[in-house]
């Protein structure tokens, strides 16, 4: 594979589609620094792809990642805050304020 | 004279297997500890959405929302009867010993006696893109929907080679997603060959004939016996290449792909314990093995459900009765004979489904042949084919445990669940032996990933 493409400051294409409008209230929260929103109920992997295309840099190589068993099984959606937490974005649901780090500096 | 003090009973796993298993236990006086790793009970395929997130069954579950209800009502239904522990990772067995993190933090719990019921993950087998940002399991692309409302992408190409791709075609059409492309990667004479055998269950056929007949009558009909899958893009998914039974080439352009073919048991609490393993040829995998009752190779350990070979969640909830009652037998307790007599014939003829099964949706050996040296075996670390051949040709990796510690594959985050039965059909191949010849990857502690703040907190 060839290196990633630079990122844009211009938020990236969405990976999910919501299907199903919830009524909950929004959450917002950041991802390398950009507000995002996403609703009550939704877990962190599914807030970050309906925001963007990857959950983290692959630590072994170029590219990025995001995520693939959904089950907590495949461990490859574990997710930096900008606090210094760790979590595995498939089983966390998104709360409010968490500042996402993807490409931007590590915690 | 005092009544003898009950034992501990554990159960690991809240999907059909263990519900109904604590079920029954609870039902005999027992009160038996259930641990789940996760918040709601369900398991997998009755997986449910997060708190926020609720829709009624019908909307996730469609045919099978009757049952979906009446195992998600059980922990409520059974009350202090049971020790429910939601919420909480069993990462260890020594012994009579389970190690949980859960709410409360780190626990030691001692059992007399225990029933596993950790279920399965999809089989996973490398193409070439597997690791881009967008390919996912069908089972994630599945709980995308069930658990969240949601589509993996905008335009999402399926690829299977088991039961669960017709029904997953239907769920993502039905819910609205655009299904771009739907392909099986096993021959359409083998789902004729297997008819007689999957009459054993004809309402379980009637259902996946039904979402066939549904998903072609929408203009989508499944594709049989594609020959090869390859995913390309540059930071995401951007197309689907793929080539027919005729060796015609196809591409298809989406932004996500939903793959993986069949189950595979998710065995390594059953190998902590120190479990006898068999091979299962049909499916290739080593699973714990167990008689037809649920009784393992040692004394004071059950397994149900699809933890110790694939028979789906219908079978499941029968195991798990099952070996809750041999458990009770086990420990003189009384039990009805006509009772287990009707569950062992109803056991019986689930697995000549399931063998039938098995025949229809065939081992996709075309896919490993086809794997190349530069593409990626282990995710988590991104170890090659080709490294796993070389160790295999020139520094004698004869066995998967020595290829573990000669390349790090199965060394990484997922301890091999992912990457465990491709690397050993590669490893087979470039050895010129049968795989069941190369063993298996034993399972360490932790087997999921503790996060190290809990364990200082
Ligand atoms: S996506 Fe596999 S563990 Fe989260």
């Amino acid at each position: 594979m060839t290196a990633a493409p630079t990122q844009s400051a211009a938020a990236p294409a969405p990976l999910f589609r919501r299907l199903h409008p919830r009524a909950g209230e929004t959450v917002a929260f950041t991802i390398d620094g950009r507000p995002a929103a996403a609703k009550v109920g939704d877990l962190l992997l599914s807030a970050i792809l309906l925001n963007g295309g990857a959950l983290r840099r692959f630590e072994f190589g170029d590219g990025h990642r995001a995520g693939f068993c959904l089950m907590g099984a495949c461990q490859d959606c574990w997710v930096d805050l900008a606090d210094g937490r760790r979590l595995r974005a498939c089983t966390t649901p998104v709360e409010p304020g968490m500042a996402v780090v993807i490409d931007g500096v590590r915690p | 004279m005092t009544a003898p003090k009950s034992p501990r009973v554990v159960v690991i796993g809240a999907g059909p297997a263990g519900l109904r298993a604590v079920e029954v236990l609870a039902r005999a006086g027992l009160r038996p500890v259930l641990v789940d790793e996760a918040s709601r009970p369900g398991g997998q395929i009755y997986r449910q959405p997060p708190a926020g997130a609720e829709r009624p069954p019908e909307a996730l579950y469609g045919l099978e929302a009757g049952k979906a209800r009446a195992l998600h009502a059980l922990p409520a239904e059974l009350g202090a009867a049971i020790d429910y522990r939601p919420g909480t990772l069993a990462w260890a067995i020594e012994d009579t010993g389970i190690d949980l993190l859960g709410p409360k933090g780190f626990e030691r719990l001692d059992f007399d006696r225990l029933i596993l019921a950790t279920g399965a993950m999809d089989r996973v087998l490398p193409f070439p893109g597997w690791t881009l940002p967008g390919v996912f399991t069908l089972g994630a692309a599945q709980i995308a929907l069930k658990a969240q409302g949601m589509a993996i992408g905008a335009r999402v190409a399926l690829v299977g080679a088991g039961p669960l791709l017709p029904l997953i075609v239907h769920q993502y059409r039905k819910a609205g997603a655009t299904v771009v492309a739907a392909l099986d990667v096993t021959p359409f004479g083998a789902k004729v060959a297997a008819l007689p055998g999957l009459l054993n269950e004809p309402v379980t056929l009637a259902k996946g004939l039904w979402y066939t007949a549904r998903n072609a009558m929408a203009g989508l009909s499944i594709r049989s016996g594609v020959a090869a899958v390859a995913v390309q893009g540059r930071d995401r998914v951007e197309a689907l290449v793929w080539r027919d039974a005729k060796g015609r080439e196809h591409r298809v352009a989406c932004d996500a792909v939903g793959a993986s073919f069949g189950l595979r048991s998710e065995a390594q609490l059953a190998d902590l314990a120190k479990l006898d393993f068999v091979f299962e040829p049909v499916t290739r995998q080593w699973i714990p093995r167990r008689d037809p009752a649920g009784r393992s190779s040692r004394a004071d350990v059950y397994l149900a459900g699809d933890g110790a070979g694939i028979g789906g969640a219908d079978a499941a909830e029968l195991q798990g009765a099952r070996a809750a009652l041999a458990l009770l037998e086990d420990i003189g307790r009384p039990v009805e004979a006509a009772r287990v007599a009707a569950l062992d014939a109803r056991l019986a003829r689930q697995a000549r489904f399931r063998a039938a099964l098995e025949r229809a949706y065939p081992f996709p050996a075309h896919l490993v042949d086809a794997i190349a040296d530069d593409e990626i075996l282990c995710r988590c670390e991104g170890i090659t084919a080709g490294t796993v051949r070389a160790a295999a040709r020139d520094r004698e990796a004869g066995e998967m445990n020595r290829l573990k510690a000669l390349t790090r594959l199965g060394m990484g985050r997922c301890q091999g669940r992912v990457c465990g039965q491709a690397a050993a059909e590669v490893l087979a191949r470039a050895l010129d032996r049968d795989v069941a010849t190369v063993g298996r990857l034993r399972g360490n502690p932790p087997v999921k990933p503790i996060p190290i703040r809990e364990a200082l907190t």
